[in-house]
């Protein structure tokens, strides 16, 4: 199997780094390995798990190419997380699939918008009365809750099961709320991007260290978070306070959602246009594609969303909110399967780090 | 095409101690020319390999804990010397030690506290960030950002010394070889200990069975050019470093990791499974660098060190996994030495060790009785299986040998100074570690002697 050979590699790797030690200070994976003497495949996938690919130990290595030693850590730490997200994603087929293919998840959104269009033309009623009832003129609120509780729950239940498994396989014990505040205060600050002394990553420009990819991650997270809230809240104003949209500007949901949007926006632009100057062997090549596609695929969804909020009361309503609506629904039915799991593997390896760290 | 360079000074050699001068001289206004004979991926010789520098402080400063005067650090250097340095030189670079820190963290490099298992430095060393590679990267930043020209793969051969001056730099780069005529010149290019058939001058044959820990690139080319012309040396031309490390390491270049530390709490033997030396004769540290020389006294430069199940987490893993055995006789043949023997001496030794209280790090004086040679501290017999094996060699840090410089780091000739000749790094060690090492002095001598010859060479170049 591929992945035996994947985590054959990295266990080499990390084995010379613990005779070695110098990276210590980088992040929250060298001071995991310095606490072992051996590493099972488990340990390995933890390790790989809790690497953010910063890069910074590769340009620090004296073993790497053409050194015999061949030291790639970043690679192979992305390589063996890569492989554990598609190895534990269910269905496993579709993770394969779609983490290695930008286009074919440019092909999902595609097919998102066909349908969506199907919805709208059974839905719709004349051109111009729709214009004037709005969104839900194009699509009944219903239809549109028809479809995205399923594209919503199927994707977690999908999830729940692969953190499961990725749970066990890694060695988790029971959680307490202590392991949650100590790795949930890692993840707000991006802790690890920080390259350990605050200077960030050595991302797009080799061996210069900059937060260029700290700022860009944490602008797509919290963007990303103020538009779920904006959705969320809007959600529970219209079942519990029967205030259904269109909203003012000066509303909740609007607020969060255009700076959400904006932030978001911005974040995923300036993340592609580092992916674009990095090195691809110092990732997992295989799947740079697919990471790209879905960076850009949130592009689409914040700008689309952005652009509803602008042109909602114009002609392109209609056009918009069918790409918007096909994006976002791609986006969900895609999250167990894209760089979107990265997170709550991440978050998974950040409380299984300190769980040993506490039994120190 | 030949090299079109304007350069002020030229630096050769692309380390620590380069990259110290290169900086100090362009922030000086001085237009900066290094040659370093590496190709870029791996360049900045032995400075590559490096972990922390020794620095004094009189308290707590940066990462470093507590404080180290003067006086100790001073004391320290004589005890590993045994008296061989240049107190004059000897106390500049302790004093200056302390300056550097700042000066290193302005110009790019990162500090980290001490690494896991060495504790034991936390007070007297600082380490880098990232170790000497993200050392030498961030000068290498720094120094372009000044102006600082760089040619990778650009090896010096020879310097013209005429009536006490340099007059031309040669050099090969890319096949051909070119001239430069600069206003000053910084030799910072490291020991000879790549080059093993000048080692097996002093060594013998032996010495071609040597193991070099660090850059290949560091030949003595321009080093044994200098004193071919006259210039007087410093340091003994026949003693190196060398440690025993894994007899599995790569020639050149294997670094920290080929490092074995397991010896206080094992048995040594030569090809022919004897003992040959007092392996708990004091902590490590203090030991380690004899081994080298132990082991290189040996049949064919090899020794085997022998340890059971109890032992093996006693020390810092290793690159290479152990040899792993369930029989004496079998890690002898997997090890390829004669089993019988080797069962003989493990005997012999177990029956020699006596009762008492073993603590792996303090000398516990759990010695054996009327063994020889004896084994005088963490004497526990060899007897739970599995029993594990790793094979020794001699591996060499870098050569005593160097030029002689005065305290402006000046190079001196025959008749005295050379005018525009300046020298830092290990090129110039000896003077200061006469024998003998001392942890971390290798990157102080390098900071302070670059920053020296890099302020004088400008100062020269600029009037
Ligand atoms: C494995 C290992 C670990 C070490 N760890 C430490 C440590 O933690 N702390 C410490 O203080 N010391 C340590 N040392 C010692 C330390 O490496 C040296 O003291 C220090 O690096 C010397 O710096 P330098 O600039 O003089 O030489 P180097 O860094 O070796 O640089 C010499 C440069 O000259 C170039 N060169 C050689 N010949 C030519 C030529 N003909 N033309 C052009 N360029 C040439 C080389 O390519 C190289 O770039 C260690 C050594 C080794 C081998
Ligand atoms: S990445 Fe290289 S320098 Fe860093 S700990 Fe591993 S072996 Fe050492
Ligand atoms: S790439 Fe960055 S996060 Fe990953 S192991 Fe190296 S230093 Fe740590």
């Amino acid at each position: 199997m591929q992945i035996t050979k994947t985590i054959e590699e990295a266990r080499r790797q990390v084995e010379i780094c613990n005779a070695c030690r110098y990276c210590e200070s980088f992040c929250s994976v060298f001071p995991a390995i310095n606490r072992e003497r051996h590493f099972s495949d488990g340990d390995i996938t933890q390790l790989a798990n809790l690497c953010h690919n910063c890069r910074g130990c590769y340009y620090a290595c004296q073993y790497t190419e053409p050194h015999e030693f061949k030291v790639n850590i970043p690679k192979a730490m992305a390589e063996v997380r890569q492989e554990s997200w598609q190895d534990y994603a269910v269905p496993a087929m579709a993770a394969k699939t779609f983490h290695k293919s930008g286009v074919l998840m440019a092909l999902a959104v595609i097919a998102a918008l066909a349908f969506i269009l199907l919805l709208f033309q059974n839905a719709a009623p004349a051109a111009g009365e729709a214009q004037a009832a709005g969104f839900y003129g194009v699509l009944p609120h219903n239809a549109m809750i028809a479809v995205f509780i399923p594209a919503f729950f199927l994707p977690i239940i999908s999830i729940a099961i692969s953190l499961r498994r990725y749970w066990k396989s890694i060695g988790g014990e029971r959680l307490r709320l202590a392991h949650f505040t100590n790795a949930l205060g890692s993840v707000a600050k991006l802790k690890d991007l920080s390259g350990g002394q605050g200077e960030g990553c050595n991302f797009e420009d080799e061996d210069r260290f900059s937060n260029a990819r700290r700022w860009s991650h944490q602008a797509i997270m919290y963007g990303f978070l103020l538009c779920f809230a904006s959705t969320s809240v809007a959600t529970i104003m219209h079942y519990f306070f029967n205030m259904p949209a269109p909203y003012p500007l000066f509303s909740l949901p609007k607020l969060l959602g255009i700076t959400g949007g904006v932030i978001l926006s911005l974040g995923t632009l300036s993340m592609a246009s580092l992916k674009l100057r990095a090195d691809k062997n110092l990732g997992d090549a295989r799947v740079w594609g697919g990471e790209m596609g879905f960076v850009l695929l949130l592009f689409v969804v914040s700008t689309t969303g952005l652009a509803l909020y602008m042109l909602g009361s114009t002609g392109a309503m209609p056009a918009l909110l069918a790409i918007h609506l096909a994006s976002v629904l791609a986006f969900f039915l895609l999250t167990p399967f894209s760089k979107m799991i990265h997170g709550f593997y991440r978050l998974a390896s950040l409380l299984r780090d300190a769980q040993i760290k506490a039994k120190l | 095409m030949a090299v079109q360079s304007d350069a002020d000074i030229v630096i050769i050699g692309g380390g620590n101690a380069a990259l110290c001068a290169a900086i100090t001289a362009a922030e000086a206004g001085a237009k900066v020319l290094i040659l370093e004979g590496a190709p870029k991926a791996y360049r900045g010789g032995n400075s590559r390999h490096t972990r922390n520098f020794r620095c004094m402080h009189q308290k707590p400063m940066s990462v470093l804990v507590d404080r180290y005067d003067a006086d100790e650090y001073y004391e320290d250097l004589l005890k590993v010397t045994g008296g061989k340095t240049d107190p004059e030189l000897a106390k500049l670079a302790i004093n200056a030690s302390e300056e550097c820190q700042p000066w290193m963290e302005a110009n790019g490099v990162r500090f980290q506290p001490s690494l896991s298992g060495t504790l034991s430095l936390a007070r007297t060393n600082a380490f880098f960030a990232g170790g000497g590679k993200a050392l030498v990267n961030a000068y290498y930043r720094t120094a372009q950002a000044l102006g600082v020209e760089v040619l990778y793969e650009a090896k010096v051969t020879h310097l013209s010394l005429e009536q006490n001056r340099v007059t031309a730099v040669e050099f090969s780069y890319q096949g051909e070889s070119h001239i430069l005529h600069p206003k000053a010149v910084i030799a910072a290019s490291g020991g000879f200990q790549a080059d093993t058939d000048w080692l097996a001058e002093a060594w013998g044959p032996a010495a071609k069975n040597f193991l070099i820990r660090g850059t290949p690139y560091n030949r003595g080319v321009v080093l044994k050019d200098l004193l071919d012309q006259g210039i007087q040396s410093v340091g003994d031309p026949t003693q190196c470093h060398a440690v025993a490390i894994d007899g599995r390491a790569p020639k050149f270049d294997g670094g920290i990791v080929t490092r074995l530390d397991c010896v206080p709490f094992s048995v040594v033997v030569n090809k022919n499974a004897e003992r040959f030396y007092d392996e708990g004769e004091d902590v490590w540290p203090k030991r380690y660098a004899i081994w080298g020389r132990l082991v290189a006294a040996q049949p064919d430069q090899i020794g085997y060190v022998i340890i059971d199940a109890k032992s093996l987490n006693l020390f810092m893993p290793s690159v290479f996994p152990p040899i792993k055995a369930d029989s004496i006789a079998e890690l002898a043949e997997k090890m390829g030495i004669p089993a019988e023997k080797l069962e003989s001496t493990i005997n012999e030794f177990n029956a020699a060790c006596t009762d008492g209280d073993f603590h792996p790090t303090e000398l516990d004086g759990l010695a054996t009785q009327g063994l020889t040679p004896p084994k005088t501290n963490w004497a526990r017999p060899i007897t739970e299986a599995p029993f594990y094996g790793y094979s020794l060699r001699t591996g060499v840090t870098f050569t005593y040998l160097g030029l002689k410089v005065d305290k402006t780091a000046q190079v001196q000739g025959p008749q005295g100074a050379v005018e525009n000749l300046w020298a830092a790094g290990e090129i110039m060690a000896g003077s200061i570690l006469g024998q003998g090492y001392l942890a971390g002095f290798g990157m102080t001598i390098g900071t302070v002697f670059g920053r020296i010859a890099g302020k004088e060479a400008a100062q020269y170049a600029n009037h």
